[in-house]
């Protein structure tokens, strides 16, 4: 017999998960779209959120500000490093071909982890609870209330970033830059300024992931973003890689395929299961769930 | 009010333009004619910034366009129509329009600008919400055009507007080419079409493997012997 309350609390929890992965996958997604580039440090900003979070919350709570607040420094950082990486490692090598850039990629992930273990060690940090909420009881199921809140925030923020993406005039021109980027240099884009932006915003997402995941697992340490960044790459790349709402399908998809395998089928299998999934999307459809190719025409 | 003096480009060892120097004067149609590969492209994206040249000048009014941001000469009123149209293929034709008025920040004015194409190509207006990339190619050449009129233009560069296109839609494009130019717009135009080009232009260059190799008055060139053997097939 099914058991309503659990399978609430996993719907609650997989949603929750997904939403992180989403984040992450936006980033992913966002950058390659633009640049055709796997940025696979994009993972280490989560943990440079995670540790930013660690230092600056008992800060805030000093203050006698909410800790959350802290998300706020969170971003900054995150997107000073974000821009910083884009560059001072990315765009010197931008016309030397995509395994250039993948390498560099590869080599600034490794950089940020290491240089994130000379300067806070190797020991994880416990980050202090970031929110304070009871459970909350629906339908018989006991809720966690900062799940919800985490959920809502990541729910929100993807919902913002599709307005902006679809309505605003910088937004149309992030759509414009990956689809022509001779096309958008003529009608006047800057096209360099274009890219800057979306690591911006690809990196501030990922503080807010690095929000949402220490508000669950209240740790931070060099490799937080290491299997994070890989499952979130997992999902926009299952989503459709390059198409923003495919991002967000893909991160949810592998937030509540994860959390259901864990409940329902078998704990130990959930990352095989997931990984599973994601041949078997590519070998049916290899572009991703919502990928599509339009031809040109000549 | 466009100068390129003595300009030259190359693709890496290969020396692509030659020397080359031409001008176009306020109201005019210039054509620039050739065979495929002459390097007309190469020329028309110098001029635009989307390809570095290697010595030269290229002078819109008294701006020197080489040393000219690309994203900023369309701000200078000159816009170009690129060989193989480029429109946005997944967003919306009006979508394509609004980016085409990229440069400028009043709706207001944008909404006009809209208005205004769609009155010129009424088959644009019918596919407002289709996405470019699902338009035929003479839909897709319209767009482009669109595309740049919405940055009001005092100069159109246009590339290969007839490519692919059927003969009736040929006429098409070349009747758009002429209103756009009694509109007060100076066009420059490249095309591998020497016959319709000359037909309406004004003056001609004719280039070949990067040289001009001749220039003058179009109704003179269409009767030049070289000119009619080598490029109008008679």
């Amino acid at each position: 017999m099914l058991n309503v309350s659990l399978f609430i609390q996993s719907i609650v929890n997989g949603l929750n998960q997904g939403a992180v992965y989403a984040l992450v996958a936006l980033g992913y997604t966002m950058v390659y779209g633009i640049i055709r580039m796997i940025n696979f440090a994009h993972g280490d900003f989560i943990m440079v959120g995670g540790y930013t979070l660690f230092y600056t919350i008992p800060l805030m709570v000093n203050a006698g500000m909410p800790a959350w607040m802290s998300v706020i420094i969170a971003i900054a950082v995150c997107t000073i490093v974000g821009v910083a990486v884009e560059r001072i490692a990315y765009k010197p090598v931008r016309g030397a071909g995509s395994m250039s850039a993948l390498i560099t990629a590869l080599a600034m992930s490794l950089f940020l982890e290491n240089l994130a273990l000379v300067l806070f060690g190797a020991n994880p940090k416990s980050v202090p609870a970031i929110f304070n909420l009871p459970m909350i009881d629906f339908a018989g199921a006991k809720l966690p209330g900062k799940a919800l809140i985490t959920l809502v925030i990541g729910l929100a923020i993807m919902l913002l970033l599709q307005i902006f993406i679809k309505f605003t005039k910088l937004g149309k021109a992030m759509r414009a830059v990956p689809q022509d980027k001779q096309a958008s240099t003529l009608v006047g884009i800057n096209v360099n300024k274009i890219i800057t932006i979306t690591f911006a915003i690809g990196s501030a997402l990922a503080a807010v992931a690095a929000l949402m995941y220490c508000s669950t697992y209240p740790r931070a340490n060099t490799e937080m973003g290491v299997m994070l960044g890989l499952k979130a790459f997992i999902a926009a790349v299952l989503g459709g890689i390059g198409i923003i709402p495919g991002a967000m399908l893909g991160g949810i998809i592998v937030g509540l395929v994860e959390i259901f395998v864990k409940v329902y089928l078998a704990p130990g299998w959930y990352e095989a299961i997931t990984y599973g999934i994601l041949i078997v999307v590519l070998l049916v459809k290899p572009t991703g769930i919502l990928g599509k190719n339009i031809g040109e025409k000549v | 009010m466009l100068k390129v003096n003595n300009l030259n480009v190359s693709y890496g060892a290969i020396h692509a333009i030659h020397d080359v120097s031409l001008h176009v004067e306020e109201g005019e149609i210039v054509t620039l004619i050739g065979a495929n590969g002459a390097g007309k492209t190469t020329i028309l994206h110098t001029i635009t910034g989307l390809k570095k040249a290697a010595s030269g000048d290229v002078l819109l009014y008294d701006n020197n366009l080489l040393k000219t941001e690309p994203s900023k000469i369309i701000s200078l009123g000159m816009a170009h129509v690129p060989e193989g149209r480029h429109v946005f293929p997944t967003m919306t034709v009006e979508e394509n329009l609004e980016m085409g008025a990229y440069i400028f920040n009043s709706k207001d004015d944008i909404k006009v600008g809209i208005k205004d194409v769609y009155q010129r190509f009424p088959r644009l207006k019918e596919r407002s919400k289709q996405l470019a990339g699902t338009l035929s190619g003479g839909e897709q050449q319209m767009l482009a055009v669109g595309r740049a009129i919405m940055s009001k233009p005092k100069i159109l560069l246009m590339d290969e507007p007839s490519m692919g296109l059927s003969p009736i839609l040929v006429k098409e494009i070349f009747s758009i080419i002429e209103e756009v130019h009694n509109q007060g717009i100076t066009i420059l135009l490249v095309e591998q079409n020497a016959k319709m080009a000359l037909s309406i232009a004004d003056r001609a260059y004719v280039l070949e493997t990067g040289h001009i190799k001749m220039e003058g008055d179009a109704k003179e060139l269409m009767d030049n012997d070289d000119v009619r053997k080598a490029y109008l097939g008679v």
